[in-house]
């Protein structure tokens, strides 16, 4: 280990992809050429000015960034402590943050001559992502989709076919997320020649998770550019929190920070029905362990066999049994400070977060929402917290009606009982 | 020398190839798992490649991944597999056993206590799919230390920049896979294999064995003609997933095994 390596916590992964004792590259021989040679691209497009040009300019005219940073004025004052700032990535083309890594790799794609783009999707967010960008561009798209999540949700897969994707209801497995990830490292290795796989989060085998990590950290850049307008030059965040499934706009909003050590950093997994031995939940750190799946190694929702447990959240977006191996050591390190939120907090903060800001979240930082709620009030008036508002709660709208026992049909919009 | 040296030395004395057979540990039950192990080598199988369960078999069909699916729901762990194994041994001490699978359960048990437990059950051999070369430091030379093959898989894109990569720590024999793509997928065409069993050839000495795709006797025999062995998997599982009886399982065993030897 280099001087630099243990002095910062920004020079992750290592040349064999790993984070400490997690990541790696945990594939099939098929597979691994064709990481290396993802590798190898990614490490030149990383350098060159061009790529980082068609990023910006697609960033700014196609995305919409940059997102703005928000002082969401009435959540402070009614939360009665920290000052609660909102990074807007919601109001991104297709209504998250997905988006930002789906342009690198289909640029990236496209630099290495794939005609070919596959995907995996849970909620779809990341799917609609896919099939944007690649309709943009006129490449063929096809996205993997647990047949649970197919019809939880609808209108997303409705979006993608109508940007012109083939979406797949996977059935093996459970027909979840990770079922959806196996199919479409399935799909990679039997086509390997012309496609591409456009991995949705900082898991997978490296390069994926700096890579990904990479595209997303323009949200942390963002907000470092952005805080100094409402709280002077050199203004740094006291707190910085986001929601994690996968963590990819977790370590987007994190991993510009890494090395300021006067920022809190507070990832929040989905708790589900709370974090206890039933595993109604998806809270890797908080209640898992490590072990390998898909490409690299990091905590996971297992048995003592080493059998992968399927999770549980009201989120579809946050419903994957891993977590990014970055995250996995942000925690083992003490950088990073690991906490969950079960479904019904999270169902509060959303109804919050409406009625106090005019703004419907997407269930993923509704759980970051949640726990500003519990953290703000315990902080001083000049404490600045700074939440990723990572996504748009249209999605998730019929979802909430439903455990709210509000009747979608009743057109007189009475609640049901 | 492990049983598998052995094996292939016996095999290369008598001219014959060599006929490898994949069943699922614990499917569709123990008992009946156990009962098809013990019958393999009566029915021409030269080397036991034995399955253990994965909930996430990312390189398998939906064939093994649904054998894999029955065995859990019957309750199959690591600990029953080497049972199966070590009960197997009671009987049998020549015929090699390779475990094939993938990594996450042996790390799970811990890398040192499993290779203890795998060679006191009798085990020879692991193929662990989600481990290349790049990973070898993780149980690949922890095994060889401990006396058991690592077997590699080589495929359509390990190129020969990268072969000696693979090759490298490779023991027993090497796995080609003949297709790009999962198990139980498409027929490899033996006119494709043969150049590439002779690519592999001639950067080791070890045996070569194709697999992927082999469903019939008559693909059994064609591809055993241009490598070192053939091996099944996908076609056994799924006779034992239609429910034939132990008999007819073995029946349609040694008809491979048979196209095999008749290389």
């Amino acid at each position: 280990m280099t001087d630099d390596l243990f002095n910062s916590f920004m020079n992750g992964p290592d040349e064999k992809g790993r984070f400490g004792n997690y990541g790696g590259r945990f594939v099939s021989e098929t597979l691994m050429p064709l990481i290396l040679d993802l590798e190898a691209e990614y490490e030149k497009a990383k350098d060159d000015p061009t790529f980082w040009a068609e990023m910006d300019d697609l960033w700014k005219h196609y995305v919409g960034r940059p997102s703005p940073l928000y002082f969401a004025e009435r959540v402070t004052e009614t939360l009665g402590g920290a000052k609660v700032y909102m990074k807007r990535d919601e109001l991104n083309h297709t209504g998250a943050h997905k988006i930002n890594n789906v342009l690198g790799q289909i640029i990236l794609a496209r630099r290495m001559g794939k005609t070919r783009i596959i995907a995996e999707t849970g909620a779809g967010q990341h799917g609609v992502a896919t099939a944007t960008v690649c309709a943009k561009f006129g490449l063929q798209c096809v996205v993997y989709m647990g047949a649970h999540d197919v019809q939880r949700q609808a209108p997303n897969v409705f979006r993608m076919r109508l940007l012109g994707a083939q979406v797949i209801p996977v059935t093996s497995g459970r027909g979840t997320l990770k079922d959806a990830m196996n199919d479409a490292l399935r799909d990679w290795v039997t086509n390997v020649r012309d496609t591409f796989y456009c991995i949705g989060t900082v898991a997978g085998p490296h390069p994926y998770p700096a890579m990904v990590r990479d595209f997303q950290s323009i949200i942390g850049k963002e907000v470092k550019d952005q805080l100094p307008e409402f709280e002077g030059d050199g203004a740094l965040p006291d707190t910085v929190i986001a929601a994690i499934g996968g963590g990819s706009n977790a370590m987007g909003l994190f991993y510009p920070f890494l090395d300021d050590t006067s920022v809190n950093i507070i990832g929040v997994e989905a708790g589900g029905k709370g974090v206890n031995e039933k595993m109604e939940h998806c809270a890797s750190l908080t209640g898992g362990r490590p072990g390998v799946l898909h490409g690299n190694r990091t905590y996971l929702l297992q048995d003592d066999d080493g059998q992968i447990l399927e999770g549980y959240s009201i989120s579809a977006g946050l419903d994957y049994p891993g977590i990014g191996p970055e995250h996995s050591w942000l925690n083992d390190t003490g950088r990073a400070q690991y906490v969950s939120i079960t479904d019904k907090e999270a169902l509060e903060a959303f109804q919050f977060l409406c009625a106090q800001e005019g703004i419907i979240p997407a269930l993923e930082p509704s759980h970051a929402m949640a726990h500003v709620m519990k953290l703000a009030p315990t902080l001083p008036r000049d404490h600045v917290i700074v939440m990723n508002l990572c996504g748009r709660g249209d999605k998730d709208v019929q979802t909430v009606a439903r455990y709210l026992g509000f009747d979608m049909s009743d057109t007189e919009g009475r609640a049901a009982d | 020398m492990t049983r598998i040296d052995d094996k292939f030395a016996e095999l290369t004395a008598a001219g014959k190839k060599a006929f490898v057979a994949y069943v699922m540990a614990g499917d569709p039950d123990y008992d009946t798992s156990l009962e098809i192990v013990k019958g393999l080598p009566g029915a021409g199988v030269d080397i036991i490649e034995l399955g253990l369960p994965f909930t996430d078999p990312m390189a398998d069909g939906p064939t093994i991944q649904l054998a894999g699916g029955r065995a859990l729901d019957g309750g199959m762990t690591l600990q029953k597999t080497l049972d199966l194994a070590a009960e197997f041994r009671k009987d049998d001490d020549t015929t090699p056993i390779v475990l094939m699978g993938y990594y996450n359960p042996i790390y799970s048990r811990g890398v040192d206590k499993f290779l203890a437990d795998a060679r006191e059950a009798g085990i020879d051999g692991l193929i662990v799919v989600d481990l290349p070369p790049e990973e070898d430091e993780e149980l690949c030379i922890p095994a060889q230390k401990a006396g058991l093959n690592f077997i590699r898989l080589a495929t359509p894109t390990t190129d020969d920049k990268r072969l000696p990569k693979v090759l490298t720590n490779t023991s027993g024999f090497v796995y080609y896979v003949s297709i790009t793509g999962i198990t139980g997928a498409a027929e490899a065409e033996a006119g494709d294999v043969g150049p590439e069993v002779a690519r592999i050839k001639a950067q080791t000495d070890l045996p070569v064995i194709v697999g992927f795709g082999i469903k019939t006797p008559e693909r059994s025999e064609a591809i055993a003609k241009v490598a070192d062995g053939a091996v099944v998997g996908s076609a056994i599982v799924s006779e034992i997933g239609n429910g034939e009886s132990v008999s007819d399982v073995l029946a349609f065993v040694k008809s491979l095994a048979d196209g095999a030897h008749r290389a």
